[in-house]
């Protein structure tokens, strides 16, 4: 081993190397590298001791510790049920006429409702129920399959022309695309369809579609809107006498409709969110409704 | 310690194993994970492979860029597994080459969004979020209605999905640009065929409501509503936990 001799200029030894007379310091490595290298790497020993770390053959070291984040989970999700158990009990138990008195209740359905209608049904139907262009006004217009909460809770569960096999089918023919009225013939439907609910008031001009048009409903449309135009739930065909339009109220959208059909599709929530998710979901519905009926809101 | 490596450094041959032996413990924390991925990954015998139409909808998912805001991988945590469903399984991105889990979530997400709405709200939605969201910040996509889909060249694209490992059979790939156009016409002499070769649980559908048009709309709803159902193991998993 070279011997090193001190430099006098930086007060360092040097390392006793010499190449053609040039000589290297020995400069030691900064004590605050040393520290976080060895803290460090003793971090990384004790965490790989702790925690799930390296494969062996079959298997693989499960640490000291015993982490395993699918358990915790599985621990997190039973004490969130076990925090919710007192009220589930009593909302999966009582009935919903029951519940929607039930002053210590409704502010549960109320709180935990507005979470799940947003996650799962705001996104067609609105925040607060309000309907958009093609889905209904859940907060006001009548529903089309009927509003008690039990007709509520099964249209969730099996949806409109959803995936579930018993899910609720309902069509609107293709008047026009499928040449069964002609453009003239559609266009006084629509006169006489939006003078029903007083969208158009009877004049000189029009009088003669409208005629023309309640002649042509009741050969084409009465068998699913009725006699009366005021829809039928067991079909889910919407009350035309209402001022609520699912597609819109304009003679466009209505047009639209004769012409092309609708066919709303609903998925099957049944598929995806529990008996007790879609109860909950009905009582918020039906809470929302009596509150909009409660302030006069018509929400259209 | 130092005395070590001193005489390390004066031994070619030493020198060199050590260095084989330092330089070769970072590939082996990489690769020995892999000897056992048989145990790690879970079995789903009844999952499809994707679609030609829903394979192009995937590529045009990572054209756009959206993995840059949503995440595809619920993770094991109380809040995302009571908001969108059972945590996302290693065996579900088994076809996904490349993986689109995503970091960054300005939007929620999407890992189980199959089913959850239906065609025309995203096609309503991607035309105009704000029309159904109004407090929505995601851009409008109005092009995927405009553009036709291309789909001359889906063999190729199976192809190189089953030279990475995918499933395909040399009928697909065959087939692809009819199956393309059949998933999305319910009522042309294509549809049945795709059906036959990806199981009757496929979504036939006129995703965006035009029969007359394929386009990259068509596309880009299929794959929308194919997420998180190529495979329910990640329901019957959560089940068997849950016991």
């Amino acid at each position: 081993m070279s011997v090193g001799e001190r430099d006098p200029v930086t007060g360092h030894m040097t390392t006793g190397h010499e190449w053609n007379g040039i000589k290297e310091l020995h400069t030691p490595v900064p004590k605050p590298v040393w520290f976080f290298l060895i803290a460090f790497t003793l971090f990384g020993v004790i965490w790989v001791l702790l925690m799930p770390s390296f494969p062996y053959g079959t298997g693989y070291f499960k640490g000291w510790l015993g982490v395993d984040q699918k358990q915790t989970l599985a621990e997190r999700l039973q004490e969130g049920s076990a925090d919710r158990a007192a009220w589930v009990a009593r909302i999966e138990s009582e009935d919903f006429a029951t519940i929607l008195k039930d002053a210590d209740l409704m502010p549960i359905v109320r709180e935990t409702g507005h979470t799940l209608f947003g996650d799962n049904c705001a996104a067609c139907h609105g925040i607060g129920g309000t309907g958009n262009s093609g889905y209904p006004n859940l907060g006001a217009a009548p529903m089309l399959w009927g509003d008690d909460p039990q007709t509520i809770a099964e249209t969730i569960t099996v949806g409109i022309n959803g995936d579930d096999p018993q899910t609720r089918v309902s069509q609107m023919l293709a008047f026009g695309r499928d040449q069964m009225l002609e453009r003239p013939a559609i266009l006084q439907l629509v006169t006489y369809v939006r003078s029903l609910s007083g969208l158009e008031e009877r004049t000189a001009e029009n009088a003669a579609a409208i005629d023309a048009g309640r002649e042509l409903f009741a050969q084409n449309c009465v068998s699913c809107h009725g006699e009366d135009a005021k829809g039928q739930k067991d079909v889910g065909a919407p009350d035309l006498t209402d001022h609520f339009w699912t597609y819109g109220s304009g003679r466009e959208a209505v047009y639209q409709s004769i012409y092309g059909g609708r066919q709303g599709h609903m998925p099957s929530w049944g598929l995806r969110l529990s008996p007790l998710d879609i109860k909950i979901l009905t009582l918020y519905i039906t809470d929302l409704r009596e509150q909009r009926r409660a302030t006069g809101g018509s929400g259209t | 310690m130092f005395n070590f490596h001193y005489r390390l450094e004066r031994n070619a041959m030493g020198l060199v194993l050590a260095i084989v032996v330092v330089a070769s413990i970072g590939g082996l924390i990489e690769i020995a994970p892999l000897f056992t991925i048989d145990e790690t990954v879970e079995d789903a015998p009844d999952m499809r492979v994707y679609t030609p139409l829903e394979l192009a909808g995937r590529n045009i998912y990572i054209r756009e860029g959206c993995y840059a805001c949503h995440s595809q991988m619920i993770r094991t945590l109380r809040d995302e597994v009571e908001r969108y469903g059972p945590y996302s399984l290693a065996v579900e991105s088994k076809y996904d080459h490349p993986m689109l889990w995503g970091s960054k979530r300005t939007g929620p997400d999407i890992a189980r969004l199959g089913g959850k709405y239906s065609n025309e709200w995203h096609v309503a939605h991607l035309y105009n979020p704000r029309d159904l969201v109004p407090e929505s910040k995601m851009p409008a996509y109005r092009w995927l209605m405009r553009n036709s889909l291309k789909i001359g060249d889906l063999g190729e694209h199976l192809a190189a999905m089953r030279a990475v490992g995918v499933p395909y059979t040399d009928e697909m790939i065959a087939n692809a640009t009819a199956d393309a156009y059949g998933q999305a016409n319910p009522d042309s002499t294509q549809a049945a065929g795709v059906t036959a070769r990806y199981g009757e649980a496929t979504n036939v559908s006129l995703f965006d409501g035009k029969p007359e048009t394929l386009t990259e709309m068509d596309a880009i709803v299929a794959y929308l509503q194919i997420l998180g159902r190529l495979t329910d193991v990640a329901h019957k998993t959560e089940q068997a936990s849950v016991e």
